[in-house]
């Protein structure tokens, strides 16, 4: 499981901008980084070297932001590679709220963000279909 | 021309004198049916049989909007329930409307005020009078309507909205008089000019324009558009409707019937009454009315009030355009809007209450409201879906208790804002 961020952004020029240099002041790494975006305001999301003082920093300028545990894993990187534990998942009733994938991967493998419904029997039904889960060392350390 | 020239034109002693007897009688009904009226003059000290002259008024007791909310539905009611054939309702601040009831004879006696309205300008038997106000709890449509059939004109009750049918209409039916808001005048005049209709082709001679506030420059664009004359009227539910006061062909003031209301200017910190022709909140006491009569309601609206006699030979006063309020209210698209009814609709939806600012602009004559909530705590979720269903969720709920649209946008925290550690809750574009 692993400590997501995300940041209420409001459609306005800079507010990206001023988000990430808010995290680059605090020296802050970000390692994945998604945006979900409406007419009307925006979610940016993203795993960051250091959470808890992500938030601090955010808070403490003014945005509003939260945590959410989350669950990355690796997808051979190959046709079909997604669709068979998005298969596992569907099989055990798990429904995805959204994915994302990571930008730096190690080996030759796909990392793909989730955030499911039910976490906990995700990463029990994950583990059974023989899939990797990350934890957050190994997600800094690539 | 008059509806009533001997009252429109009364010397204004003899109308002190007429005015006099009315106030006694109102102030006995009152205080005689209604135990709020009764324990207001008990505690001022004073009984109805103290009043001798209409200097003694200000010796009476104020009533204010939330007056009759705290006696809901009907309990300033002067009137028994079995004399009251129609009741009317206006918006209020905690959902529960303000409610007022009418007698046969309040019916018949408001009817003739709007009659005396559209004579006003320049309406007649022979007039087509559409009535383009709401129709339904709100006083603009109906009241507008039995004035239109009093004077003996060809009514049209078309009621709001519908602005190609209201069009159609205007053309087939030679409409001479409309009747509706200023700002939705102007859209109609906006829409013809789309179908490729000139405004300036149809029989319309007159508009009878109110129910919100407007300036100069919308008359004499309105004027101009459609080559007409636009006078303003003046009216609240509380006092009796559409009615109470309007222009006459001179546009120098708004002519209150002082048969039927006593308008007084008070200063509204002090309370303490003001002279003719000092700015002030204008106070009325209904002087001939069964159903609910009030005493000094406060109509929170700012103006002043003339009594030299008018061009037009009517001595009744004249008070100035309405143009600002000692309250908070908003008044949009002819709905009273108060701040307080948004915020608590924000506390139920956040359990706190949120930063958040409405926004009232004029797009294209139309008024529109805006509602920015500032997303914090709680309210914040990782979640597309969720905030938008609390975007959702807030526009529904502040649409049921306005009764009208809203616009409603999330913001991030601290953008709203802030004087002096209070944030500024209303921006007002309009003025």
């Amino acid at each position: 499981m692993i400590k997501q961020i995300s940041v209420f952004v409001e459609n306005k020029k800079g507010r990206l901008a001023k988000i990430t240099d808010v995290l680059g002041q605090a020296g802050i790494d970000l390692v994945a980084l998604s945006i979900a975006d409406t007419t009307n305001f925006g979610i940016m999301r993203c795993i960051v070297s250091d959470s808890d003082k992500a938030l601090d920093v955010l808070k403490q300028n003014g945005f509003t932001a939260n945590t959410t545990d989350v669950i990355v894993l690796e997808v051979v990187d190959k046709p079909g590679g997604l669709a068979s534990v998005l298969r596992i998942l569907d099989d055990a009733d798990i429904s995805v709220e959204y994915l994302y994938s990571f930008v730096r991967t190690p080996n030759k493998n796909a990392l793909i963000l989730f955030r499911v419904e039910n976490i906990e029997k995700a990463i029990d039904v994950l583990g059974d279909g023989g899939v990797k889960l990350l934890d957050s060392q190994e997600v800094f350390n690539i | 021309m008059y509806w009533n020239k001997e009252i429109e034109c009364m010397d204004r002693q003899a109308l002190a004198v007429l005015q006099t007897e009315k106030l006694k009688k109102t102030a006995k009904k009152v205080y005689e049916k209604v135990p709020f009226y009764q324990k207001a003059f008990d505690e001022k000290g004073i009984k109805p049989e103290d009043i001798q002259s209409l200097d003694d008024l200000k010796h009476l007791p104020f009533t204010i909007k939330n007056d009759l909310r705290d006696h809901y539905p009907f309990g300033l009611f002067s009137a028994d329930q079995e004399d009251i054939v129609r009741v009317h309702a206006s918006s209020g601040t905690t959902g529960k409307p303000t409610v007022v009831g009418y007698t046969k004879e309040d019916i018949k006696k408001w009817a003739g005020l709007m009659a005396r309205t559209f004579v006003f300008a320049g309406g007649n038997k022979n007039s087509v009078i559409q009535v383009a106000y709401g129709y339904g709890l709100f006083t603009g449509g109906l009241g507008a309507h039995y004035g239109a059939e009093a004077l003996g004109a060809m009514t049209v009750p078309i009621s709001g909205g519908n602005t190609k049918r209201q069009i159609m209409l205007m053309q087939d039916f030679g409409t001479t008089i409309i009747a509706c808001t200023p700002s939705y005048a102007l859209f109609m005049a906006e829409t013809m000019e789309e179908m490729g209709i000139d405004p300036k082709s149809l029989k319309l001679e007159a508009g009878v324009f109110g129910a919100e506030p407007w300036t100069e420059a919308m008359r004499a664009e309105i004027e101009k558009r459609f080559d007409i004359l636009a006078i303003d009227i003046y009216g609240l539910s509380e006092i009796m409707g559409p009615g109470v006061a309007s222009d006459c062909e001179h546009k120098c003031g708004l002519h209150i019937s002082e048969d039927f209301f006593l308008p007084e200017i008070i200063d509204p910190e002090t309370l303490e009454p003001l002279p003719y022709g000092e700015k002030g909140e204008l106070v009325i006491t209904t002087i001939d009315k069964d159903g609910i009569p009030l005493i000094r309601y406060r109509t929170r609206d700012i103006t002043a009030l003339h009594a030299e006699t008018c061009a037009c030979g009517r001595t009744m006063v004249r008070m100035d355009k309405v143009l600002g309020r000692s309250d908070d209210m908003l008044i949009i698209r002819g709905v009273n809007v108060f701040p307080s009814q948004i915020e608590g609709v924000l506390v139920e939806i956040a359990d706190v209450s949120p930063h958040y600012q409405i926004v009232v602009d004029r797009v294209g004559n139309f008024d529109r409201l805006e509602v920015q909530v500032e997303v914090e705590g709680s309210l914040f979720s990782d979640e597309v879906r969720r905030l938008e269903n609390l975007r959702t969720h807030i526009t529904a709920e502040i649409q049921t208790v306005l009764g009208i649209g809203v616009k409603v946008t999330l913001v991030e925290p601290k953008t709203i804002e802030r004087s002096m550690g209070k944030a500024k809750r209303v921006i007002d574009n309009r003025k």
